[in-house]
């Protein structure tokens, strides 16, 4: 069992000169067995574990040897350049590509070993934020949101939510309630704003009450004001859940005010895994040099 | 003053260009030969076509052969209507077996395209003939070759709008442990839904030009008028027909046009 929150990590406060060094010091000791770390903080269930993660395209090596752990409850924050594999993991955690190299083992299921019917159970405890919020636009808000429970329900009743049956669009409203849109139910999609999209998006990821939500750079396509309304809507509403949160981000402000931790790709490589507390914006600017 | 570089206005072609242009070229020609392009009876026939638009016009109008033709052309309609929203609804199925990446395995991908090239590859005028065999003289032959012509062409086209629909949605109900089907039916074609009504409503003008000569086989419609017009050498009737089939293929196009732009435009 791992406890990724309880790393051996080195002090900060000494010099920064070099990134390399800085990385170096902030990197947590990978798959550290909980006993390591069990003085400062309680054992929580690994919800996912990744171990050797490798993925290449065409020859071009994405990344490798990535490893780490993330407990029930946490918010980690995956952040590097542009084609560092940031979205490419994130895809390999769920199981969407297969990973060339290596393990990943999610609520206690190896995918490299499910069945597709095993896959799917699986799948139907997480949920999806894309950037560009993946709703399906000639169709209601309501049956946009009411796919979102077709992991656990499959079938023809859940394709619209016309057909659904009381309780999954009870549950639909639920969660365009939470996300404050219950009166934009039966708008189109393609009739939404930006920022209402996204909102429908997380309403869709959350109704099905998902153990471990993922987001990939969810307010990327937003203003940064709706960007910030987005992400603090997210996370009252994950945290409220007790959700496991992975999620990508090129805000820097938003990577450490909502993560608990900080994964940083460079050069093909996990070259960043701290605490956000344990980080500035500055420092985590360098792994952008 | 600095020297200014001019790409120049033409690219010389390589020497593999070049061939391919000559090898075209004499390609063209030999069809032309082939097509027995004769310029002496391209000169020659103006006199002939004059004398044929001398005995058309005016084209009959007597009340009793508009209305025969009228309810001809009705019944062609028929054929037409029907044939192709058979054809269009079998079409979603096959096109499903026949999109790569969706719900089939890519030899089932290969084996129902292969099936609809070959569809698509026979003539409807013969796919008339085969009903005309199968089920006897009469419009329901020519609704079922008007169906089958439709598959092969709405089959392939469903397919490929349903490959090029963005994947994201898909990708995001798939990620929620939503079955193959489901994501099919709740993502891919809801989003290739505006592809499908264009292709639909192309399916049912090339089905309304196709009925209206599917009566020369005998496979109903007003193409039977069309042919006892020229064999009874009855060219203002022929003519009737002629201007009738022009009138409603052209008023059909432009319905379909405007459908098209009502039911897509709508789309952002």
């Amino acid at each position: 069992m791992y406890a990724p929150c309880t790393p051996t990590l080195v002090s900060l406060s000494s010099t920064t000169s070099s990134v390399t060094d800085l990385l170096n010091k902030t990197r947590f000791a990978q798959a550290q067995p909980a006993q390591a770390g069990a003085q400062f903080a309680p054992v929580l269930p690994v919800d996912i574990r990744a171990e050797g993660l490798a993925k290449s395209f065409g020859g071009h090596q994405i990344f490798s040897d990535v490893s780490f752990g993330m407990s029930r409850g946490e918010a980690v924050a995956i952040v590097g350049s542009n084609g560092t594999g940031k979205s490419t993991l994130l895809r390999c955690l769920m199981g969407l590509i297969p990973a060339d190299a290596g393990h990943v083992t999610m609520l206690g299921t190896d995918i490299g070993a499910a069945s597709p019917s095993d896959m799917r159970k699986l799948r139907s405890q997480i949920g999806l934020v894309s950037q560009k919020h993946n709703l399906v636009p000639r169709l209601s808000v309501l049956s946009n949101v009411v796919h979102g429970l077709l992991g656990q329900n499959p079938g023809v009743r859940h394709w619209t939510q016309s057909f659904a049956p009381a309780a999954s669009r009870e549950a639909a409203m639920a969660a365009l309630q939470k996300v404050g849109l219950v009166h934009l139910a039966q708008r189109r999609a393609d009739r939404l704003s930006g920022g209402q999209s996204q909102r429908v998006a997380i309403a869709r990821a959350l109704v099905g009450k998902p153990k471990v939500l993922f987001a990939d750079e969810p307010t990327a396509s937003l203003d940064p004001a709706a960007g910030d309304d987005v992400m603090a809507l997210f996370f009252s509403l994950a945290r409220e859940e007790g959700v496991t949160v992975v999620f990508i981000s090129h805000d820097m402000s938003h990577a450490l005010s909502y993560g608990d931790r900080v994964l940083g790709l460079a050069g093909g490589r996990l070259q960043m895994d701290a605490r956000a507390s344990s980080l500035t914006e500055h420092e985590l600017r360098d792994l952008y040099d | 003053m600095t020297e200014t570089f001019f790409p120049n206005r033409m690219e010389r072609p390589s020497a593999v260009a070049f061939l391919g242009y000559a090898f075209a070229i004499v390609i063209i020609l030999w069809s032309f030969a082939g097509a027995g392009f004769s310029v002496e009876k391209v000169i020659s026939s103006p006199p002939r076509f004059a004398d044929f638009i001398d005995r058309a016009f005016p084209p009959n109008l007597e009340p009793k052969v508009l209305a025969r033709l009228g309810w001809k052309m009705v019944e062609t309609l028929q054929i037409a209507l029907a044939g192709a929203v058979i054809g269009v609804i079998v079409s979603i199925p096959i096109a499903l077996l026949a999109a790569r990446g969706l719900i089939a395995a890519p030899w089932v991908n290969q084996t129902v395209r292969t099936a609809l090239g070959f569809i698509r590859a026979v003539p409807d005028i013969a796919w008339a003939l085969v009903f005309v065999v199968a089920v006897g003289l009469g419009p329901f032959a020519g609704m079922l070759a008007i169906a089958v012509d439709t598959v092969g062409f709405c089959g392939r086209f469903f397919a490929d709008d349903m490959e090029a629909v963005e994947k994201g949605p898909a990708e995001s109900l798939t990620a929620t442990g939503a079955r193959g089907l489901d994501v099919v039916a709740c993502a891919t074609i809801p989003a290739a839904s505006p592809a499908f009504i264009s292709t639909s409503l192309f399916a049912l003008e090339k089905a309304v030009r196709s009925s209206t000569i599917l009566g020369l086989v005998g496979a109903g419609g007003i193409g039977i008028e069309l042919k006892v017009g020229f064999d009874l050498f009855d060219y203002p009737t022929a003519m009737s027909v002629i201007l009738m089939i022009a009138v409603v293929v052209i008023g059909i196009e432009h319905m379909s046009g405007w459908a098209r732009t009502k039911i897509i435009g709508e789309q952002r």
